[in-house]
């Protein structure tokens, strides 16, 4: 009987081999995930669903406020292009999250770490699901925009694409320690997933400036990348231009925030191997 | 490969696993040899599971050494997980997945050469062919331990770790199962760990049983030597000793007792 392996011995899977199979190991899980989406139309809906009514709802707001305020007046764009990339952000942080508690409903985690997939492995199999499930999520809402209410997101042009992968990446960041707490204490902290992250919105200034926070809270919302893409975008939208200084502040930032969440998720695994918490895991 | 002739593929050294005051295992030590079936045994919260789970680098012991096919598990596990492979009734496969689809994403997993024939060929071997495309989920539970069954061998693993491997199965099914894993063994010098309460099985099966009791192991021998040295007909009856404490008689005893 033959297994059809690659190679014969596994044991000298190492450079160029050794990173083709853990490209192949990556590509099964995001396999996996994308298996899921594509049996279930209902998913892909409500991916898509919430979204695009926050689309709708914030762009008749806009359309009360242009009326109404001076200061949406001057950037009818602003508060849509702010409640689409505050879903880049939630999407993006679900997006690893909620993948990663499929395998602890299904209790599958068991066989995957019994399977030559390692941790960082699955953290980034995570993170391009994740990417996929925000693109899924946010451009439908991002092309009705503009037959709905005259607003073209992508007419922000490359600032755009700094924007979104800043957002990303921080959504990477917090679905990796949300998902990291529930391996650590079960699905009952599975609620996380979405207190973590709204936890992040009144911090972030999506809605408005950082300096409309009060003096003692905006050092804690300049510690977020969020709260410099925002502040970021608004600058484009009113004609200030894009500030490389908030780019540079988000990417570093990010930096930190996505080195110290991976290094609590690999953290969490040993731990979780520790004390057995790799079988015991499922409804 | 670091699995040389006459080399054990197992080697348990010491091995004690604690969870704050309960201790699961308690230095527990021994080898299987390669090529070779062989059966852990004991009753609940005996300390096979935890075992099992240790060998498969799931579950990190508090003390002692584990050695698989020539590497350390502790700090080699990624170098051997690639020709292990371990089912279990206990621990499912993506329920809304098919059955093809979840084989799919475990052969890319193995980084196997080619997928799609491994898995007809399995499908073939194990009778999955007519329900590769239903949802895992709503099988029965016979057919999905088949499925189980073929995950485990899409690697065509040096070592295979069944937990109970013909649980929630009918006889017929079972007897079957077990004809395609001694099959399997003869053919690919594969060596077989399992943990099962079915004793039939394990005499039918086994080479060496490892008999374990509140984590510790409490006898050990091929299934044949125990049943002489218990005096019983069956493993059955003498997992029944040992579970129940009663030691095996002296032989001056037995003799006595046949007179």
């Amino acid at each position: 009987m033959s297994g059809g392996h690659d190679r014969s011995d596994s044991d000298v899977q190492t450079g160029h081999d050794g990173l083709r199979l853990a490209a192949r190991r990556v590509y099964a899980i995001i396999l996996r995930h994308l298996y899921v989406l594509r049996r279930s139309w209902p998913r892909i809906l409500e991916l898509t669903y919430w979204p695009t009514v926050q689309m709708i709802l914030w762009g008749f707001v806009t359309m009360f406020f242009v009326q109404n305020s001076s200061w949406v007046a001057q950037a009818t764009g602003v508060l849509i292009s702010a409640v689409l990339l505050w879903d880049v952000l939630f999407r993006s942080n679900l997006g690893v999250s909620l993948s990663f508690m499929e395998e602890m409903w299904a209790r599958n985690l068991g066989q995957l770490f019994v399977s030559p997939l390692r941790p960082i492995e699955l953290a980034i199999a995570l993170t391009v699901m994740s990417f996929i499930r925000a693109l899924i999520s946010v451009t439908p809402a991002a092309l009705l925009a503009l037959p709905l209410f005259d607003v073209w997101v992508f007419g922000l042009g490359l600032p755009l694409a700094a924007f979104f992968f800043n957002l990303i990446i921080f959504g990477w960041s917090i679905g990796l320690i949300v998902s990291a707490l529930v391996l650590r204490l079960g699905l009952g902290a599975e609620s996380l997933a979405w207190v973590a992250i709204f936890a992040m919105a009144p911090l972030s200034g999506i809605y408005y400036p950082i300096a409309s926070l009060p003096a003692w809270l905006q050092p804690i919302a300049w510690a977020l990348p969020s709260s410099s893409v925002f502040e970021g975008m608004r600058s484009v939208l009113f004609g200030h231009g894009f500030r490389f200084d908030l780019l540079a502040s988000a990417l570093a930032l990010n930096a930190v925030y996505l080195a110290v969440a991976i290094a609590i998720f690999l953290f969490t695994i040993r731990v979780a191997r520790e004390r057995g918490l790799l079988l015991q895991q499922g409804e | 490969m670091n699995e040389r002739a006459g080399q054990p593929a197992v080697v348990v050294d010491k091995v004690t696993k604690r969870y704050r005051d309960v201790t699961a295992l308690d230095g527990v030590s021994f080898t299987v040899a390669a090529g070779s079936t062989m059966a852990l045994l004991g009753g609940n919260g005996a300390g096979k599971t935890t075992t099992i789970s240790i060998l498969l680098g799931l579950l990190l012991p508090t003390a002692g050494a584990v050695r698989v096919l020539g590497h350390d598990m502790l700090r080699e596990r990624h170098r051997v997980l690639g020709r292990m492979n371990f089912s279990s009734p206990y621990v499912d496969l993506p329920r809304r997945l098919s059955v093809a689809e979840n084989l799919t994403v475990y052969a890319h997993l193995y980084g196997l050469a080619d997928p799609v024939g491994r898995i007809r060929s399995l499908a073939a071997a194990l009778d999955l062919a007519d329900f590769l495309d239903r949802p895992t989920g709503d099988l029965s539970s016979g057919q999905r331990t088949r499925v189980a069954l073929a995950k485990a061998m899409l690697n065509a693993p040096r070592l295979l770790l069944l937990d109970e491997p013909t649980a929630s199965l009918d006889p017929d099914t079972a007897d079957w199962v077990r004809g395609y894993l001694q099959a399997y063994q003869r053919e690919s010098g594969a060596t077989i760990v399992l943990a099962s309460h079915n004793m039939s099985e394990v005499e039918r099966m086994c080479d060496d049983v490892v008999v374990m009791r509140a984590g510790v192991i409490v006898d050990r021998g091929a299934p044949a030597a125990l049943i002489a040295k218990y005096g019983r007909q069956t493993m059955e009856e003498v997992f029944l000793d040992i579970a129940r404490d009663r030691r095996a008689p002296s032989l001056d005893t037995r003799l006595l007792a046949s007179r």
